[in-house]
Order: structure tokens, then C-alpha cells, then sequence
């Protein structure tokens, strides 16, 4: 079985069912099927070639889905980017994985394009909205995606199959210790796996219809569309939960069944009006990223009570760890729950050897769905890929602190690196920190992780400046959201005069992750 | 009218744009598309709207017609203050 599958079985089984639904568009699973078979026709006849990495970088859009199902039937790798990435970062994934072609907008085209010196792999930009033929007498060639749908010059037959299940699909750029995003290698088999068992234990049907605001460049919204096309359902997509209302109202129109949540929307949900509405179609929530607190989830219970309630946990390296059934989530809100189907999960020590309930370790993942390694990162592969209990095989290690209770149900304890878990996304502080070095001014920076309710871990930047000079809170941020994706600028900046050291010189983070307002 | 538009783009500028950007900021830049707001904001710009004008703003009105660039609030605004009135 292929990715790519989800769609074509699906459009054979009922080529005249709404498939998609975005902004004021409807389209069927047969013009989504047709449409992605243009896109994949005019891919290789550009040059993509089997196992060739094509990134998306879109706001959630008609033009993003249609491009992963035709890469996939190209036979190529999809790598969709958060359209927030910034010109410097996009650079070094494009390069980094050496993608070939580049779908966009037009808007984001005109900024990329400047860059494209910087860019020797790229050959290709399908963009999408141009208003005017763009010149193509550049190294770089430019294709309008609507003159390629428009047009009779790409069948919309299907193409012929070239990968095997163990054919990498997909790339999801995660951040990394060292600073560097590092790709996520997932294969047709991976992606299958998890979306079967994820399906399996939401009992998803075609009569679903899943509401997604979640970015398709985070693996928990990228999967809802997978997920709603393997099963035949209706996925209504919206670019964001910007206009609550808005998107509350398509809810109620559009009779959706399944809500994707993460901690940031439910605690907006919460604080909206909303007994006027009639939720009586919704069958399930669900949540993940970051725990719910607990007095959400009985506030959710209270607004939703016919509706189920799963709270889960996951890590892109393989996409889901664990879901708490519904039933169990009044006697134990604070657990993320079980291994999903099809899945072992267990807790070792630092000697790698299994530990009984109520021992915190590390959590170990084995399954089908465990990602296939880092993009050309070998020796970080080979820190969280281990060799597992069967000769030749490897199981994952998660690199986060859990404890198991006698019933096999999980408890998140902490992560063992210094990676911040925020909004659900994890962030580098490295990465953070390089950015703070490149504004004038300052001397020392440091950048934590502090406990936050609804992000999971809020973003904390602590800084001494060079002698004279003169930043504020909000030059600091400002040249923050100015390079770095929006989830990765800090909430708090914190100025000092020095920054406490340990005994061999380096900045001691641990003194400096105090919560904000925790007594000083 | 002049005076509103200034206030709301001084208060678009200083709350989401951290100050910066006063001179790439047009009237009828789309916020979604610029990325300029998210759900928390919009929260936020209702609170300054209805702290600032004196309004009821309702949940109904949250829309991107009303909300969604410095000319929709203008427009959205004048509306409201003339009903108040």
C-alpha cells in the first residue's frame, strides 16, 4: 500500500463525494484525484524522477493538498514547509534535502525568488495565483498551477506506479539539538502504519467529516488529510483558527464529526460564546502537542458532553506514541494513555533495560511506523534509531522521561534534552540563541524552556547586552519574528547583567528556566 | 476618520508587528495573508476595540469581512459608531 492510495481508492469507491472543503471551494474526490494527476504528469515532464524531494510551501489551500497526493504519484518525496519559514531557513532546507522543484504562491514566490542563487538544486517553481507569465528565460523555470490545470496539455489519468512501500514519501523538517532542522525520514510503509492504526482507534468511517486548522507542515494536520482521504471521509480545511467564529460556524454548517485540537485553540474555544451553536453532529475531539490541563478537559466534557474526548501524545519520528480511550479520560486526565494499535511501547533506563510501573525512563517506540532516520544524518539517526529486541531491527527512543502505572498507562514527565516542546512544535534553543547573536547589542543570550499551561513550554529568552547599548523587549522580538518562524520568537525576553555560569563556564540554563512570576 | 485609521494602524503596528513595519503596512493588506494576526490577536483587538470606541462588539462580527485589514476596521468601526450614536 502507497500514500497515495488513500486517494485513488477512495476516488474509485465514490468519485462524486465531496472530498474537500476550503474557503469557498468544494471539490469531489474525483477532481482532486484528476487534478493531483495533472500536477503529477507536469512533474515528470519537468524532470522529477522517482525518490527526487519536491517541497510545498502554502498556506493550507486546495493547492497544498492536491500538491502531496501529486508528488506522491510522481513517485517522488513531499516535504510541505511552514509557510512562516523565513528566507534563510527555507534556503537551508531546500538545499539540505536537494529539492528539485519548489510549489508556492505567488506572493511567497516573489520573496523566494531573489534568493534563488542560493538555491543550485532547485530547477522548478509551480506557483499558484500569478498574475502574469513570469519570464523563463532563467536558469529556474516558472509554471502557473492554474494554466496547468486549465490547460488539456496534462491527462488526468492515473500514472503508473514506480515506488515499493519501503520508498521514502514524505520529509518533515524537525528541530534539532545542534541547532540545525534535521528532515524526518518517512516512508510509504510509516505513514500507512500510523494512519491505519490512528483511524482504527478513532473508528473513522467515510461518514466523517474532519475539520483541520492545524498548518499541513505539522505532522498532527498534515495527517488529518491523509487520514480523512484513506477513509473516504470529507476534510474541511481552514487556513487557521484566526477568526474563531468563522471557523465555529463552518463547524455547524458543514456537520463535522472529528476536531483536531491543540492546547493553544482549545484554551480560545474555551473563552468563546458558543451555547447558540448547534455541535450535535461531533462524535470526537481530539488533542495532542501538549497535555491538556486538567480544568479544560472538564470544561470541554461540560460544553461537549455527547462528545469523545482523546487525549494523545506523539513525536514526528513516528507520528503517534499513545492515545487515552475515551472512557478513561475522567479517571486518569493527566495520562496520554496506551500504544496505539499495532505498536509496543515500553520505559527503560539509562542502561537500556525495561523498568516495572511507576519508574520514570526513557520511552522506547517500536512499530512499523517508526520513521526510517534523520535526511543524511547519520550520527543523529543513530542516537534515537537503537538496536531493538529482534536481531537487525531498531526501535525508537524518544528522548522524553515517562512513567508507566500498573495498567500500562503512560505519564509525560519531562524531555532529557533541552528541546522546548511549544504549541505542540518542538524549537531548538540553539537555534533561537544564533538568532540573538545576530542582533547588535547583545553580549549573551540564553534561551529556555518555562512551564506554561496551554503551550506545553513557553519560550524564555534571557540576555545581558554589550556595554552602551540600548534593546528593548520589543527590538528583541521584533528581530526574532523577523527570522524565525512565529512559533520559535519568545514570549518573555528577559534582561540581566549576567547570566549565571556553571564550574566549567558554560551558561547554567537550569537557574534561569524559573517560571515567569514564581517569586523572585 | 483620519484620526481612526491612524489609531488602529498605531495599535496593529505596536501589537503585532512589534513595532516595526510602519511603512510596509498598507490599508487594505490582508492581516491572514500578510500573517500579521493570529486567534489570540484578534482576541486582543476586540478587547482594544470595544476599551477604546466604547462598542459591544458581537461574537457574530468576528469575521475577516469586519476584521481582517486596516480598511475593513475602519469601515467595520464607522458602522458601529454610527448605530452608537
Amino acid at each position: 500500500m502507497q500514500v497515495e492510495q488513500f486517494l485513488e481508492l477512495s476516488a474509485q469507491r465514490s468519485p462524486d463525494k465531496t472530498a474537500l472543503v476550503c474557503q469557498e471551494r468544494r471539490l469531489t474526490y474525483r477532481e482532486i484525484e484528476e487534478q493531483s494527476n495533472q500536477l503529477a504528469h507536469a512533474l515528470i515532464e519537468n524532470g522529477v524522477e522517482r525518490g527526487d524531494r519536491v517541497a510545498i510551501y502554502l498556506d493550507n489551500s486546495v493547492e497544498a493538498v492536491l500538491s502531496i497526493f501529486a508528488v506522491l504519484k510522481a513517485g517522488a518525496v513531499f516535504l510541505v514547509v511552514n509557510p512562516t519559514t523565513k528566507p534563510d531557513k527555507l534556503a537551508y532546507i531546500l538545499n539540505n534535502c536537494r529539492a528539485v522543484a519548489l510549489i508556492t504562491d505567488s506572493r511567497k514566490y516573489a520573496g523566494v525568488e531573489k534568493y534563488s542563487a542560493q538555491l543550485p538544486f532547485l530547477n522548478h517553481f509551480f506557483v499558484t495565483g500569478l498574475h502574469a507569465t513570469p519570464p523563463n528565460d532563467r536558469r529556474l523555470k516558472v509554471l502557473s498551477l492554474e494554466n496547468l490545470f486549465n490547460g488539456a496539455r496534462f491527462s488526468k489519468l492515473p500514472l503508473p506506479k514506480k515506488c515499493i512501500d519501503i520508498d521514502l514519501a514524505a520529509l518533515i523538517y524537525t528541530s534539532g539539538s545542534t541547532g540545525k532542522p534535521k528532515g524526518v525520514m518517512l516512508t510509504h510503509l510509516n505513514i500507512v502504519s500510523a494512519a491505519t492504526s490512528i483511524t482504527t482507534y478513532l473508528e473513522n468511517t467515510t461518514d466523517d467529516v474532519i475539520l483541520n486548522v492545524l498548518p499541513l507542515s505539522f505532522d498532527y494536520g498534515l495527517y488529518q488529510v491523509l487520514m480523512a482521504f484513506k477513509v473516504g471521509a470529507t476534510f474541511v480545511l481552514e487556513r487557521s483558527f484566526t477568526y474563531p467564529y468563522a471557523v465555529i460556524e463552518k463547524l455547524v454548517r458543514e456537520k463535522v464529526t472529528g476536531l483536531p485540537l491543540v492546547p493553544t485553540i482549545s484554551a480560545i474555544l474555551l473563552q468563546l460564546n458558543l451555547q447558540d451553536f448547534d455541535f450535535s453532529s461531533l462524535r470526537y475531539i481530539t488533542n495532542t502537542a501538549a497535555a491538556l490541563p486538567t480544568h479544560h478537559i472538564l470544561q470541554l466534557r461540560n460544553l461537549f458532553p455527547h462528545v469523545k474526548l482523546y487525549s494523545m501524545y506523539g513525536l514526528t519520528e513516528c507520528k503517534r506514541v499513545s492515545y487515552l480511550p475515551p472512557d478513561q479520560i475522567d479517571v486518569r486526565p493527566s495520562s496520554v494513555g496506551r500504544g496505539m494499535p499495532n505498536e509496543e511501547v515500553y520505559i527503560v533506563d539509562d542502561h537500556g533495560r525495561r523498568v516495572g510501573p511507576n519508574v520514570i525512563g526513557e520511552l522506547v517506540v517500536r512499530g512499523s511506523n517508526v520513521m526510517k532516520g534523520y535526511w543524511e544524518a547519520p550520527d543523529a539517526t543513530n542516537k534515537v534509531l537503537r538496536p531493538g529486541p529482534l536481531p537487525g531491527e531498531n526501535v525508537l527512543y524518544t528522548g522524553d522521561l515517562f512513567k508507566m502505572d500498573e495498567e500500562g498507562f503512560l505519564y509525560f514527565i519531562a524531555r532529557k534534552d533541552d528541546i522546548i516542546k511549544t504549541r505542540g512544535e518542538k524549537v531548538s534553543p540553539k537555534e533561537v540563541e544564533e538568532v540573538l547573536y545576530g542582533l547588535e547589542g547583545i553580549a549573551e543570550a540564553a534561551v529556555v524552556g518555562i512551564p506554561d499551561e496551554i503551550l506545553g513550554q513557553a519560550i524564555k529568552a534571557v540576555i545581558t547586552l554589550r556595554d552602551g547599548a540600548q534593546l528593548t523587549e520589543r527590538d528583541v522580538q521584533r528581530h526574532c519574528s523577523a527570522n524565525l518562524e512565529d512559533f520559535m520568537v519568545p514570549k518573555f525576553i528577559e534582561f540581566r547583567d549576567s547570566l549565571p555560569k556553571t564550574s566549567s563556564g558554560k551558561i547554567s540554563k537550569r537557574e534561569l528556566a524559573v517560571p515567569v512570576g514564581a517569586g523572585e | 476618520m483620519q484620526n481612526i485609521q491612524q489609531e488602529l494602524r498605531q495599535f496593529v503596528i505596536d501589537n503585532f508587528l512589534f513595532g516595526h513595519g510602519n511603512g510596509n503596512l498598507r490599508n487594505d493588506d490582508s492581516f491572514l495573508d500578510k500573517g500579521i494576526i493570529d486567534s489570540t490577536g484578534v482576541l486582543e483587538l476586540v478587547v482594544f476595540l470595544e476599551e477604546k470606541y466604547h462598542i459591544k462588539i458581537h461574537d457574530r462580527e468576528l469575521v475577516p469581512d469586519n476584521l481582517d485589514s486596516i480598511n475593513n476596521l475602519v469601515r467595520f468601526l464607522e458602522t458601529k459608531l454610527q448605530h452608537a450614536s
